[in-house]
């Protein structure tokens, strides 16, 4: 298990102050001027040499992703944007460190705009979180005061001003060219891509995205070093990680831990064991809503990281882990999700925006056994349709949890909807008929 | 994306009252010179405050006039976030989050308790017009679910009585403390914490 004084987020729980004496207290801006005066190239070498991946979902290398900015600022500014648009269902981990922890965020602004030559940074928060986000602006707040932010930013040289915008409840908008839109006052429907962001971002200019740990997470890499960060987890799948734990557990709770902790480990430990003893669980969904869930059996031995989740047809996601137990009904489970994406589709693409609606449908009656058995397969051949035909990823979010749940619980969808509609007329569900074929009977 | 009832009682006049104005030209300067449009949430959410929680036509119209836009731009865009209310929604406005990870923990019992209390459909305003509930998708607060969202505020570790209470509350407009109802710290892990003991420790 990871020791305290390897764990990034000292206040998670907020047991001290989430103020800037608090923060000074945990080492926050300590020598920030020293890693500055080390220079660009330093900073992104050593978060390569961290292996630290996106947090936000995808897992992209974040040392990568800066050197994709341009070297030098031409006709046009860059610009850092900041992704706390965390609506995924399973997952509430940026709330706690935009509550507790924003010097370590707001410092990583600073550290990380320097690196990508960006004099202005934009926050992303979902409208929801409005309180969050007034803590976090009394936090830059506090640090224009202390000139930590603004003009010569901590005696560095460099100047950063950070802007809040608050989104307004479109799940869409953290996919990062969604969020761009909606930044520009538009409505939030992602962009093509290529141009890729760090090329053409906001305003048409080059533009840096990342999600609020991930920049959360830099002060402490660099001034611990890469290699600190690199020693901890797996190879290709290093450091810490925020971790939420909920659904039918004894007691859910953010934690933060070792990348490839065991799943067992995660939810027997700190989460104190699934309701009605392990035995009871049914499946997890290990990464939020969009990945694919997995059964009992897998949980028994899977390591939380993005690789090794990879290869059972899963992914790590957001690290929003749901616990399901053998109360639940998994087919509504699943229904469920599928109506939230249904819910959140922006419209843009018809294949998800139709596609979102058929599998909500289908997932509601199949939860009722109202539905035929070989509509098992149309399920799954709809999912298929969605995947890969859409300009984003929100397709392979909405169709993943379906596909996962036909994967590991075939079985059981088929048990439940096991009638044939042309053999048992009697019951009366017009739509699945095909009512031509039964005037001539 | 979801379906929005327009409101058919409109006010024909709109205009941000002087605090208002004075924050929205603040607002206005934190994005670049012909950029204003990006502006257009806030004003709008600006509108919302000001007019008791909805955003009448006429606000859209306005808020188009001050940045310059077409007002179909401001239109789309307060159709297109959920979080715009478009009709009113009374003083206090309840939404119920019941996506998944709540629903498993007994979100719909918080329903049944606002069907009871305030109206039996959602976005129905209660019989003293001071308070309307809705089911919203994920808020962001899983670990302290099922929880729900009155106004700005987060009530976290609900059940159905302690929701009924709250509800009670709110319609006789007193006050509610917003926060967890299990009386636990934020998103730690009650009576189970295995990290950052020391700190625990520290503060007591």
């Amino acid at each position: 298990m990871l020791q305290d004084k390897d764990r990034i987020f000292q206040n998670l729980y907020n047991d001290g102050d989430s103020n800037i004496s608090g923060a000074f207290k945990r080492n926050d801006w300590l020598n920030t001027k020293e890693i500055i005066s080390k220079g660009r190239s330093w900073i992104i070498d050593e978060i390569k040499l961290s292996e630290l991946r996106g947090r936000g979902g995808a897992g992209f290398p974040t040392g990568l992703k800066w050197s994709f900015a341009p070297k030098e600022v031409g006709s046009r500014p860059h610009y850092l944007v900041i992704n706390a648009d965390e609506s995924e269902p399973g997952t509430c981990k940026d709330r706690d460190i935009l509550r507790f922890e924003p010097h370590k965020l707001i410092e990583g602004c600073l550290l990380a705009s320097y690196a990508v030559n960006a004099n202005v940074c934009y926050i992303y928060i979902r409208g929801e979180y409005y309180f969050e986000g007034q803590r976090l602006q009394k936090a830059i707040d506090e640090a224009y005061k202390n000139k930590l932010i603004g003009k010569n930013a901590a005696n560095s040289g460099w100047n950063l001003d950070i802007y809040i915008h608050y989104g307004a409840g479109a799940y869409i908008c953290g996919e990062e060219t969604a969020l761009l839109e909606s930044l520009e006052g538009k409505k939030g429907q992602p962009r093509l891509k290529p141009p890729f962001p760090a090329l053409v971002g906001l305003y048409g200019c080059p533009t840096i995205i990342n999600n609020v740990e991930t920049i959360a997470v830099i002060p402490t890499i660099l001034r611990r070093g890469g290699k600190w960060f690199a020693s901890l987890g797996k190879p290709k799948n290093t450091g810490t990680k925020i971790f939420c734990i909920s659904g039918n557990v004894k007691r859910p709770c953010n934690v933060e831990e070792e990348m490839g902790i065991p799943l067992k480990t995660l939810i027997e430990k700190h989460a104190g064991g699934v309701i009605g003893g392990w035995d009871n669980l049914k499946a997890v969904i290990p990464g939020g809503s969009s990945m694919p869930l997995l059964p009992k059996e897998v949980c028994e031995t899977i390591t939380m990281d993005f690789d090794s989740l990879v290869k059972e047809k899963s992914g790590m996601g957001t690290a929003g882990v749901v616990v399901i137990n053998k109360d639940q009904d998994i087919i509504k489970c699943m229904a469920r999700i599928a109506r939230f994406y249904k819910h959140e589709s922006c419209g843009q693409c018809t294949p998800c925006r139709e596609g979102s609606g058929w599998m909500w449908r289908m997932l509601e009656r199949m939860a009722k056994g109202e539905a035929s058995k070989d509509e098992v397969n149309m399920l799954m051949d709809v999912t298929k349709q969605i995947e890969g035909h859409t300009i984003c990823a929100f397709g392979e979010g909405s169709s993943w949890p379906v596909q996962g749940l036909i994967r590991h619980f075939k079985k059981e969808i088929e048990d439940r909807n096991n009638f044939n509609p042309l053999v048992k007329k009697d019951k009366n569900i017009p739509y699945l008929v095909d009512q031509h074929l039964l005037d001539k009977t | 994306m979801s379906l929005k009832k327009i409101s058919k009682e409109q006010p024909d006049n709109f205009q941000f009252n002087d605090m208002n104005l004075k924050t929205a030209n603040e607002i206005i300067k934190n994005y670049p010179k012909g950029k204003e449009q990006s502006a257009v949430m806030s004003f709008l959410y600006l509108a919302q405050r000001q007019n008791d929680n909805w955003i009448p036509l006429s606000a859209m119209k306005y808020i188009a006039k001050r940045l310059n836009m077409p007002y179909i731009k401001v239109y789309e865009v307060a159709t297109f976030y959920s979080m715009y209310n478009l009709s009113p929604v009374g003083k206090y406005f309840v939404q119920v989050c019941t996506t998944t990870p709540c629903m498993i923990r007994g979100a719909y019992k918080l329903v049944d308790a606002c069907k009871k209390k305030i109206s039996k459909e959602q976005n129905k305003l209660s019989s003293n017009g001071n308070c309307s509930w809705a089911e919203v998708e994920c808020l962001g607060a899983c670990v302290n679910a099922p929880m729900m969202q009155i106004n700005d505020d987060y009530f976290e570790d609900l059940d159905e009585k302690k929701t009924s209470v709250i509800l009670d509350k709110i319609l006789r407009n007193e006050n509610v403390e917003p926060g967890s109802y299990r009386g636990r710290k934020n998103s730690e892990p009650e009576n189970n914490r295995k990290t950052l003991i020391d700190l625990k420790n520290a503060t007591r």
